[in-house]
């Protein structure tokens, strides 16, 4: 019988590995889904089929529409939308500053909705929030204005001014307690808010446009507190935003809303590499004017969007050295997120049909991904 | 000018603020909750309620648009009522502080307006119940304008407050009317309303000087 079972054995083991290369690429796919099961943690946030609507004189708007997930203890989640697209009203629904038309929201177990105001001024103690425009109190210092949260919830007052200072310190505005919130730059009032908000010692810190007031550089340092904070203290945040490079930096999920709908929901990482929906690509490839691109031709240019694989070999160096054709980058703009180089690249393609050819032809055999882009798209920078 | 009336118009003085301070200090008291009232029950703030603020308002406006000198005459029974007498600086306090109580609740109101919404988003999101909302939040942040306000509206009084003179009110317009118009004596009128004109100039400073001391944005 010997000379019958091995094969059969052979087949058994091989369909084995299928199955369990089939479970791991699964696994791996619901990576943290899995992580989070097995683990026993539960979501911090649950949503679930949420809708918030807005009635007019004569009209009604879905502002959030339908939507459901999850955000999980100590991570960055980030909700992008454009302006408009209803998400500073999601958030808002996250700690029921606004009440929901329909669906739940679950915080920490809770139904919120179904929370008496007296149990949901309780249960927000434990979510603090950050605005776009601060929202100190000018009348007030900064210290009076940290101890503002713990002053409501009746802590003592030595207490109160202890952890005060603690948070101060912790934002890098120690030597800043007895100045007014006009004395400060945005930057630096904003650092007062996350203060305040750290004073409760609360479970997630929601963050709505936080850091939509502030230059590039300010943003930068914002971000990176946060970041830091989120690291230290293992604090859940969620930031709110319309600007991709703020999810790009800090952001861990990443939740792309469009017209009150939940677009695209995911790691950054996959968001970015590969955005399935319009809203996502919208969001992430900037429009051919943003590039602005330097020299306006005639010939015909390409978009070659890199997802990290080809961002370490020098694909166009080998592609003039391939080919002996030349191309021209027009514009090109490259990022690191989440440790992958992404990045895109506006090229210009020789004059000559065959010439264009092999030099698509090249790309087409490299794998990388490019789509030809109408010339008056770039013209009309 | 004689001494005589000269120690009058000291006296005259002196009944003047003692008028006008206890009057405008009677109506904040009543006019502050209800300028507050008005505001956090209109739509959308954190005590909405339709009813309330609809019939305050209403009868703030009411109040306010009848003019003083009527609201004197009008009040004579309530006065009398109150003080057991409808002449003398006392009896004036009493409709010197119902026709301010609208003007004080509709000052407040606006003082309380200028707060930007923003901290009351805040102040709900840290879980502040609505008493701390006001008195923690709302009225700290709106002091240097209520302030001001308090400054205007005791000039205001201090003019209603000459006009109680008319229906035998004591202080300083009272003297005016008497001796300046009734009996030609031009000096004293001038005296007064000399006087009148620097009492004002005075709160209207003061008041000036300590919302400017308060504020810090």
């Amino acid at each position: 019988m010997g000379h019958i079972v091995y094969p059969y054995y052979l087949l058994f083991i091989s369909a084995i590995s299928i199955f369990a290369d089939i479970l791991l690429k699964y696994i791996r796919k619901r990576k943290e889904w899995f992580i989070y099961k097995m683990s026993g943690q539960t979501a911090l946030f649950q949503l679930k089929n949420v809708s918030k609507v807005f009635h007019t004189k004569d009209s009604e708007v879905r502002a959030v529409d339908d939507i459901s997930l999850d955000i999980f203890p100590s991570e960055i989640f980030g909700i992008i939308g454009m302006s408009g697209a209803g998400k500073s009203t999601l958030v808002r629904t996250l700690n029921r500053l606004e009440n929901v038309t329909s669906g739940q929201v679950i915080f920490d177990g809770q139904i919120l909705g179904d929370l008496s105001s007296k149990e949901l001024r309780a249960q927000r103690r434990s979510m603090a929030m950050i605005f776009q425009s601060f929202n100190l109190l000018t009348q007030k210092t900064v210290l009076a204005n940290v101890m503002l949260p713990m002053k409501i919830a009746h802590v003592p007052h030595k207490e109160q001014k202890e952890r005060a200072l603690e948070m101060l310190k912790v934002v890098g505005l120690e030597n800043k307690a007895t100045a007014w919130p006009a004395q400060l730059s945005g930057g630096q009032r904003q650092r007062v808010a996350i203060a305040r908000a750290l004073a409760m010692n609360p479970k997630v810190l929601l963050c709505d446009e936080a850091t939509s007031a502030l230059d590039p550089k300010i943003t930068e340092e914002i971000l990176s507190l946060l970041k830091d904070i989120n690291k230290k203290m293992n604090l859940t945040i969620v930031i709110i935003t319309h600007e991709m490079s703020v999810v790009e930096k800090i952001c861990d999920r990443v939740a792309i809303i469009s017209e009150g709908r939940l677009a695209e929901i995911g790691s950054v990482k996959e968001i970015f590499t590969s955005p399935k929906t319009e809203a996502a690509k919208h969001l992430i490839l900037p429009a051919e004017k943003e590039l602005n691109p330097f020299d306006i031709t005639d010939r015909r240019c390409i978009r070659i969007v890199f997802d990290g694989r080809e961002a370490s070999e020098p694909l166009i160096a080998n592609l003039v050295e391939a080919t002996g054709e030349k191309v021209n980058i027009l514009c090109a703009n490259t990022k690191s997120v989440g440790g992958v180089g992404f990045g895109q690249m506006i090229v210009e393609l020789p004059s000559e049909d065959d010439a264009v050819e092999r030099v698509l032809q090249y790309i087409r055999e490299k794998g990388v991904n490019f789509h030809e882009v109408q010339l008056e798209e770039v013209k009309s920078v | 000018m004689s001494e005589a009336i000269w120690k009058m118009i000291r006296s005259g003085v002196l009944e003047t603020l003692q008028m006008t301070v206890i009057s405008t200090a009677l109506a904040y008291l009543i006019g502050l909750p209800l300028g507050i009232l008005l505001v956090v029950t209109e739509k959308g703030h954190i005590l909405q309620n339709r009813i309330i603020n609809t019939i305050l308002g209403t009868i703030m406006n009411i109040v306010r648009s009848v003019p003083f000198l009527i609201l004197l005459v009008v009040l004579v029974p309530f006065t009398r009522f109150v003080t057991g007498s409808s002449i003398g600086t006392t009896a004036t306090i009493v409709p010197l502080t119902v026709g301010t109580i609208p003007i004080v609740a509709r000052m407040v109101e606006s003082s309380l307006k200028e707060v930007s919404p923003g901290i009351i988003e805040a102040a709900e999101s840290m879980g502040a119940s609505p008493a701390s909302i006001i008195f923690r939040f709302i009225l700290p942040e709106a002091t240097p304008s209520l302030i001001l306000g308090g400054a205007i509206n005791l000039a205001t009084v201090l003019g209603y407050s000459a006009m109680a003179g008319c229906i035998g009110g004591g202080g300083i317009g009272a003297i005016a009317l008497n001796y300046g118009w009734y009996r030609y004596q031009t000096d004293v009128l001038l005296v007064t309303v000399v006087i009148l004109i620097l009492i004002v100039q005075i709160f209207q400073e003061v008041g000036t000087i300590l919302a400017a001391k308060k504020r810090h944005s």
